[in-house]
């Protein structure tokens, strides 16, 4: 009996010394492959992880296929997970890029964000949407303000339909829901009403659910939904580029520290005519380089 | 040659031991992070336990100099107990029913043809079920019903599908052990069908019978995706059936990508988590007591 415990204890000893060995061998590997990462200076081999913000994912990811079938000895692997994620691994080091949807900022206390360098590489628009079925072309931002505090509960209080308003947001962590907090509703508190964590999701309930509202990202806008007007402007990337139209948020790529090596040479590709001006705005985004203004951590707007 | 058998068993048993001892490290370990990770909330950002189980105000994001960050979870835990009674509700009468008629009443084509479907409905994965739920129920119910669709009742409908074949198949399988000497001296006796399995068959089998239950319980409190797709995820104490809500697995995949590990935001979800991993061990607790009580008799 004795000898029985004893073997259990040994293995349990066993079992965790293997634990902690792998653990010690893969600091030796990311030790090695920082090193790796270092030699190389302007040469695009090497291997850099982007993870992050869902709603930027599709876009890194193909900028970076593009980018290895250039450099067959690069290797980026990008991977989803959320803002959060992005910004909290890239602080810690887990990751050389991070990606997200608002700023460090916002979400990362003072002393981690300092050291994280800010690349924008592009920019998001959000649009109100509504079900199809409701005549409400335009609203105002006050207007928009008391349908998403629970203010105006009908449609026909602002000359639609007589149809009850249903609420569909994001989760509160989402980026999405956070740029439209702040620069559609000026920060009001939004009623509680149905949330979904994805953009598709929503698109279906809005389509489906009459006198649903909520808001998208451009890309989502497929018709089967109706975007509004905010103070008669139109959702539109040339009103956003002269900071006509308020809804819009950069997608950001985080460094911990300035870019060097593979990270460098990819976020230089990302900024480059052949990303910004074909892929971007294919897969529904903005490119950075066409905005005429530009805005600050806090939200102040200014011409650049 | 006596000394080479002696060599194979002590491998063998070692190997065995090797593996289910691994089995205890992995479940203590992950028992162990989730407690560590869960009472931070409790312990670092000094939210009081009341205020996390007994209250429903939830601002996770509200700076500290108005008063938040605030963590009451009372309305996902209450959605989360909710949604899991009324779908045991329903599928343990039903899902005990259907297993008595599949052993007692018709066990051949029964085998052949229920046990076949039950295995199916088992194995459809969780998203697709959702996703049905989805699409058809939540516009039937907005239509036909009322309300938005998305809803309490949608919530344990998909829930009371999904647990089933769990109930199914566990009390088909406890009514299945039963000794047939006792159906024999119940019919022996004159008693009719009806009367050997109402009076004699299924108190029986109560012990197995409540295991089936309490697992179907388990499944629909742990059941994240197919849930969080049709109850609308509005963080609420529902007032009718008809009332979109909250449970404690949608408000952790809802926000656990976009949230950082080690804030109170973090921290919350943890906590959610923990409370999860409790119910659940409670759940194995009871069934262990159950089948137990069941042996003694």
């Amino acid at each position: 009996m004795k000898s029985k415990l004893f073997l259990v204890l040994l293995l349990i000893g066993v079992l965790m010394g293997a634990v902690v060995g792998c653990g010690g061998q893969s600091d030796q590997k990311e030790e090695g492959h920082e090193q790796t990462q270092q030699e190389q200076t302007g040469g695009s081999k090497g291997s850099i992880t982007a993870v992050g913000s869902s709603a930027l994912q599709p876009l890194v990811e193909e900028a970076a296929n593009q980018f290895m079938a250039k450099n067959p000895e690069a290797q980026i692997v990008v991977q989803g997970g959320g803002s959060g994620t992005g910004l909290s691994q890239v602080a810690q080091g887990a990751s050389d890029i991070g990606n997200s949807d608002v700023f460090a900022e916002e979400k990362l206390t003072p002393e981690e964000a300092k050291g994280l360098v800010d690349h924008q590489v592009c920019v998001v628009g959000m649009a109100a949407v509504v079900h199809p079925d409701i005549t409400v072309d335009n609203v105002t931002k006050q207007q928009l303000i008391d349908i998403f505090t629970g203010k105006i509960t009908n449609w026909k209080e602002i000359g639609g339909p007589d149809v009850k308003v249903t609420l569909v947001n994001r989760p509160k962590s989402s980026g999405t829901r956070a740029t439209f907090k702040a620069f559609a509703l000026d920060g009001a508190e939004e009623a509680s009403g149905i949330e979904q964590d994805s953009s598709g999701t929503v698109r279906k309930i809005i389509n489906e659910t009459p006198g649903a509202i909520g808001y998208l990202a451009f890309s989502y806008l497929d018709g089967s939904v109706k975007a509004l007007k905010l103070d008669g402007v139109e959702p539109a990337a040339e009103n956003i580029y002269t900071g006509d139209y308020p809804i819009w948020a950069y997608e950001h790529m985080y460094t911990r520290g300035e870019p060097t090596g593979l990270a460098k040479d990819f976020l230089d590709y990302m900024m480059s005519d052949e990303v910004q001006k074909t892929l971007v705005p294919e897969l529904g985004y903005l490119p950075a380089t066409e905005m005429k203004v530009k805005r600050d951590a806090e939200g102040n707007v200014s011409q650049k | 040659m006596l000394k080479k058998r002696y060599f194979y068993d002590r491998l063998g048993s070692a190997l065995t031991l090797f593996c289910a001892s691994l089995v205890i490290v992995l479940t203590v370990s992950i028992i162990y992070f989730i407690s560590s990770k869960g009472i931070a909330t409790f312990i670092s950002d000094g939210v009081s336990l009341r205020e996390f189980l007994f209250s429903t105000q939830w601002w996770p994001d509200r700076p500290r100099a108005e008063g938040g960050p605030q963590l009451g979870a009372l309305s996902m835990i209450i959605g989360s107990v909710l949604v899991s009674l009324f779908a045991v509700g329903i599928s343990a009468p039903l899902g005990i029913v259907v297993a008595v008629f599949l052993v007692e009443i018709a066990p051949g084509w029964g085998q052949r043809v229920l046990q076949p479907a039950v295995e199916l409905l088992a194995g459809i994965p969780s998203v697709v079920y959702g996703y049905i739920g989805l699409s058809l129920l939540v516009p039937f119910i907005r239509d036909n019903i009322g309300g938005g669709g998305f809803s309490l009742l949608a919530g344990f409908l998909v829930l009371s599908v999904m647990i089933l074949p769990t109930i199914i198949s566990v009390s088909a399988d406890s009514i299945k052990a039963l000794h047939i000497e006792w159906k024999h001296a119940s019919l022996a006796l004159g008693a009719t069908r009806w009367q050997t399995i109402r009076m004699v068959l299924v108190p029986a089998a109560r012990s197995g019978l409540i295991t089936a239950v309490v697992l179907g319980l388990a499944r629909a409190f742990g059941e994240a995706l197919a849930v969080q797709m049709v109850i609308g995820n509005t963080r609420q104490i529902p007032t009718s059936i008809l009332d979109p809500m909250m449970t404690l697995t949608s408000a952790i995949t809802m926000d656990m990508g976009a949230t950082i590990a080690g804030t109170p935001w973090n921290n919350a979800l943890w906590s959610m988590g923990l409370i999860l991993l409790l119910m659940s061990l409670f759940f194995i607790m009871l069934i262990r007591v159950v089948v137990r009580r069941g042996v003694a008799q």
